[in-house]
């Protein structure tokens, strides 16, 4: 039997979805190289304007829009982050809770501990009060 | 260097014969054609199936409505998706002259490409043992599953974003805007509700995942609100009525695509279908078994023949459509939310209730580790755990809609005015019960 080294067991997981990555791109590009050599573009000035609605537009799309959305994306980048670091400690959250290394991913009742529950209170804990904070700010508040 | 590798695993000739264990993963030449073999029917398999679904979609809508539907196009209308595929390839495409033409082209791709991608790592079904070994049935049997979706799902909001913005068009530019923050703020939801999931199963793999429930239960019991939670936030995501805000049509006219025609808009709606599959099927892996069939042990253990193949696969399959269902029932039935509403439900409801919720089933695992629960399989083919897990999630359950029904969080308008002023509108109407539709 071959020992397989880490690079080809790592490819063999990892190289479908290059591999599916690019079908799909090709697909992609073949779709819309179709559809441009079957259609035989006949562009009017009226076809080109954008549409509102049957009125000729107004000014240009690109103005300044509502900070609201600026706002939710900075504290979407907080909290994401928090979400990810919550997933390693579900994870590993039987072991954080046992005082000895697990045994076939079990531990003994005797050897449980609170220090993994514990841990993930804090870090919320130090969230909310972010979080508390920008509710009362009105930085969640749509009007 | 995977390249080199693959290349090196092709030419080996050793490897592939010296494999017949049945329980051995494939190798060498066998693994590139199993794979070419898999990408191939996946792709195919969403293509048609998003298709279809543009079909369901109309007769189920029709159902509801009682209406029949398209019925002219084939047999029962079921031509209509190859009839509209192909009026979509030779329709002629419109370039507005203000958009930004390298991103208004790119676009459609980026949302395109992502959608199509995610499926590849989830599991749908048993593996099969050929003659070279074992065969996992997903396209690619990673070991971080679920990171890989949560971080490839994300990738499609770029598409609509940039498709808004390069338009040039007010409304796309707002449905643009709209998605992206529904979007982001979903996500965050989504990726907590799944946390208590890998509470329970200690892994991020989704065939871990799966075989965790097949041998503890599927986790909808156990992690009941956390499937709520997950369910409604994937309808966010995938930007389904009641969500539908990027393209409400009575708003935006059709939000981030108005200027998009023929293939690119085809594109756009092929991303949306194929995200709302993978949606569902995540949905079936998280908290449905995956491709378990409830009941029985027969499907969890080897030997791996072509019947359990087929029928885990069919399994799998019935789940997913079920939840294909339930996203076309929900459009006909629920009207769209206001977008504050949408927002305050996200912010101010689903993520303290998720960070809640992570605490209380972290708690209430080590609880019931302590007090020894079993959690594998003991009376009536249950398992302790899960139905202690699952009994304290319904209590939560009750809990969780009584708040949610109170109107506090998912205001009306109404809820805008001061009580004073909602105390004189209450007592004019008591006074004169009539007098207020009537407009006097």
């Amino acid at each position: 039997m071959k020992n397989f080294t880490n690079w080809e067991t790592m490819g063999r997981e990892y190289f479908p979805i290059l591999m599916l990555v690019g079908f799909v791109a090709v697909n992609a590009v073949g779709m819309l190289g179709l559809s441009h050599l079957t259609i035989r573009p006949r562009p009017t000035p009226v076809k080109q304007t954008a549409y509102e609605s049957g009125i000729p537009p107004l000014g240009d799309a690109r103005e300044r829009f509502s900070v609201k959305f600026y706002m939710v994306a900075m504290l979407f980048i907080v909290f994401d982050i928090e979400t990810v670091f919550m997933i390693p400690w579900a994870t590993y959250y039987r072991q954080l809770s046992c005082d000895v290394p697990l045994v076939h991913g079990a531990c003994a009742a005797s050897h449980l501990s609170f220090f993994g529950l514990g841990e993930m209170l804090v870090f919320i804990a130090i969230l909310l009060v972010g979080y508390v904070y920008v509710w009362k700010k009105g930085a969640l508040q749509w009007d | 260097m995977m390249l080199a590798t693959l290349a090196v695993m092709a030419s080996d000739p050793v490897v592939y014969h010296t494999y017949y264990d049945p329980l051995v993963p494939v190798t060498a030449l066998p693994w590139l054609l199993y794979t070419i073999l898999k990408m191939i029917i996946v792709f195919t398999v969403l293509m048609v199936g998003v298709a279809m679904l543009t079909l369901a979609e109309r007769k189920i809508s029709a159902w509801i409505q009682d209406r029949i539907g398209p019925n002219r196009t084939g047999y029962g209308g079921l031509l209509q998706p190859a009839a509209d595929g192909l009026k979509n390839i030779m329709k002629e495409e419109t370039y507005p002259d203000a958009a930004y033409m390298p991103l208004f082209i790119l676009a459609p791709m980026l949302s395109f490409i992502p959608s199509l991608i995610t499926f590849a790592v989830i599991p749908f079904a048993a593996p099969f043992s050929s003659r070279w070994g074992l065969v996992e049935m997903s396209v690619a049997d990673v070991p971080i599953g679920f990171l890989y979706i949560l971080a490839i799902s994300s990738l499609g909001v770029y598409g609509i974003v940039l498709a808004g913005w390069s338009s040039n068009n007010k409304y796309s530019l707002l449905g643009g805007l709209r998605s992206s923050a529904q979007m982001i703020s979903y996500e965050i939801s989504m990726g907590m509700a799944a946390v208590s999931v890998l509470l329970l199963s200690g892994n991020v793999s989704l065939q871990a995942i799966v075989h965790q429930q097949q041998t503890m239960g599927w986790n909808v019991f156990p992690l009941l609100i956390g499937f709520f939670i997950f369910c409604v936030a994937s309808f966010a995501e995938t930007n389904r009525l009641p969500f539908d805000m990027p393209e409400a049509e009575s708003e935006l006219i059709a939000g981030y695509h108005t200027e998009y025609s023929a293939m690119k808009f085809s594109m756009f709606f092929i991303a949306e279908y194929s995200n709302m599959v993978t949606a569902s099927a995540l949905m079936v892996t998280l908290f449905f078994g995956g491709w378990d069939i409830p009941g029985t042990q027969w499907d969890n253990i080897p030997p791996w023949t072509l019947l359990k193949f087929l029928l885990t696969l069919g399994f799998f399959f019935t789940k997913l459509l079920f939840f294909l269902f339930l996203y076309m029932w929900i459009r006909w039935t629920l009207p769209r939310f206001r977008y504050d509403q949408l927002m305050s439900l996200g912010w101010k409801f689903m993520l303290p209730l998720a960070l809640a919720y992570i605490v209380i089933t972290g708690g209430a695992i080590l609880v019931l580790d302590m007090l020894q629960v079993p959690r594998s399989v003991q009376w009536f083919g249950i398992s302790p755990f899960w139905a202690v897990l699952g009994v304290l999630n319904l209590v939560l359950a009750v809990l969780v809609f009584v708040i949610l029904d109170r109107g506090r969080i998912i205001s009306p308008a109404y809820s805008r005015l001061s009580p004073l002023h909602i105390a004189r509108l209450r007592a004019m109407s008591a006074a004169r019960p009539f007098a207020a539709s009537q407009g006097d």
